[in-house]
């Protein structure tokens, strides 16, 4: 057999190696042979798999890439995430003028300003978390008891969606960002999600409240079925993502007491710290999708028209010129290159609430249990590598 | 320094806030970025230049006026 430079390698998704908060060490492999590098998807497609910190920056925000999942080429890591992407897509499928035609009708939420107003009250769901924690014993389990329902609790009452139907979209949720979920289940947990949040807004057509669902439900100029996209990015991406963040966050401090000392003694530099976090973890693991509408050179490779490509933003992360010692969690680093929220017009739209949420979550969890600890070996937690957003299953803590 | 923006090009990410408060907001209307000053003082040109590299759309120009160091 020959090998030429465009023989693949690597089949995607590939699994993680022996330290959890690494990306996989096929990626890394990957990485040191170049920025850019052929690789195979499970279907049998041909893609680029795009590593580089600069490389992923110019395919994120190149028009000549496109995330619309309509065109020819364009890379699924598995048939479940082809029908998501294919069946009622959100904003994020799509490029501008259509993407910025929705996102725009939901950005007023989420600007700066208007996420420090809510810091008072996201301060107090984190406080109430850890009262019931607290007022129940001195164990839990740090994903059920505080970082799923956090920022699940948060995101039901900007979006106007009630927290007491939790466990339905907690499950499809889930269901939804599984690599090992058959095509069928992707689609009935979208269908369950798409059908509750349709009846949803509809309901909030006749009677508005004052939330974003409602907003949009008021509109002329947007479908339900859009709606309905929509709702569902939000929703799935306003509390998994978080969730997943605060837990593995939470286990990759505590492997480093002397850091979590320095946070304690002074938490100015949470926010610093949480920059640090996001770069570190890069939760997103599997890469971002686009496809070359030209041809296009990157990083000395030329990328054929029609081609797959997928943006690594953990290998991005660990770019030793840029942050040096890049595979070690550094609370102090200025971190603030990283990719960890994507870029270009796609890059997310929560930012500046999930770094609230984390921010808050992170200070007073350190703050109000000075004795916290998880109380199993590190190799007995079950990480969440088959999942678009990585994470741990649970956590079981003391203090 | 000179700080152009294009807001046709912003998507309302918030970096340049969180990077240079004193010199980017985000507009109630439309939720667009805003120039709170366009020529900055020198003290801030390095939070200016990195939120310029931040910008996830490109919408922030950074123009060097004659007699800056």
């Amino acid at each position: 057999m020959t090998t030429t430079p465009t023989t693949p390698t690597l089949t995607l998704p590939a699994a993680h190696g022996s330290c959890p908060f690494d990306p996989p060490p096929a990626y890394d492999r990957a990485a040191r042979q170049g920025s850019v590098t052929p690789a195979e998807l499970l279907d049998g497609e041909f893609c680029w798999l795009v590593t580089g910190h600069q490389e992923v920056r110019t395919v994120l925000s190149d028009p000549r890439f496109s995330a619309d999942a309509r065109h020819p080429g364009f890379p699924f890591l598995t048939p479940g995430r082809r029908a998501l992407a294919v069946n009622n897509p959100s904003f994020i499928r799509m490029d501008d003028p259509e993407h910025a035609r929705l996102r725009r009708m939901v950005t007023k939420d989420f600007l700066v300003h208007k996420v420090d107003a809510m810091r008072p009250g996201i301060q107090r769901i984190v406080d109430g978390a850890i009262d019931r924690m607290t007022a129940a014993g001195t164990t839990a389990d740090l994903v059920t008891d505080f970082a799923l329902p956090v920022p699940s609790l948060v995101i039901c009452l900007l979006l106007g969606v009630p927290y007491q139907d939790h466990e339905l979209f907690q499950a499809q949720s889930r269901t939804l960002l599984d690599n090992r979920a058959t095509q069928s289940a992707v689609e009935a947990a979208q269908r369950g999600l798409t059908g509750y949040l349709t009846e949803l807004a509809e309901e909030k057509r006749k009677h508005p409240g004052d939330d974003m669902l409602s907003r949009l439900a008021a509109r002329e100029d947007v479908s339900p079925a859009e709606i309905a996209a929509t709702g569902l990015l939000l929703l799935v991406a306003g509390h998994e993502t978080t969730a997943n963040m605060t837990a593995l966050s939470t286990v990759a401090l505590l492997r480093r007491p002397e850091q979590v000392a320095r946070l304690r003694a002074d938490p100015g530099l949470v926010r610093g710290a949480v920059e640090e976090l996001l770069r570190y973890l890069t939760i997103v693991q599997s890469g971002l999708p686009r496809v070359a509408l030209k041809d296009v050179e990157l990083g000395g490779t030329l990328v054929r028209a029609g081609q797959g490509v997928l943006a690594m933003l953990s290998t991005a992360n660990r770019d030793e010129e840029l942050f040096g010692t890049a595979d070690e969690l550094e609370v102090s680093r200025d971190a603030r290159r990283h990719l960890a929220f994507g870029f270009g017009v796609h890059q997310c739209l929560g930012q500046p609430l999930a770094r609230a949420e984390l921010q808050i979550a992170l200070e007073t969890l350190l703050r109000r249990l000075p004795g916290l600890r998880i109380t199993v070996p590190e190799e007995e937690l079950v990480f969440r590598g088959h999942s678009v957003v990585y994470g741990v299953d649970s956590l079981p803590v003391a203090w | 320094m000179q700080v152009i923006l294009d807001q046709d090009r912003c998507c309302s990410s918030g970096q340049c806030v969180l990077t240079a408060p004193e010199v980017f907001g985000q507009s109630d209307e439309d939720g667009l970025v805003m120039l709170r000053r366009s020529d900055p003082e020198p003290g801030l040109y390095a939070d200016v230049r990195l939120a310029a590299a931040l910008c996830p759309g490109g919408a922030i120009t950074v123009g060097e006026a004659t007699g800056t160091p």
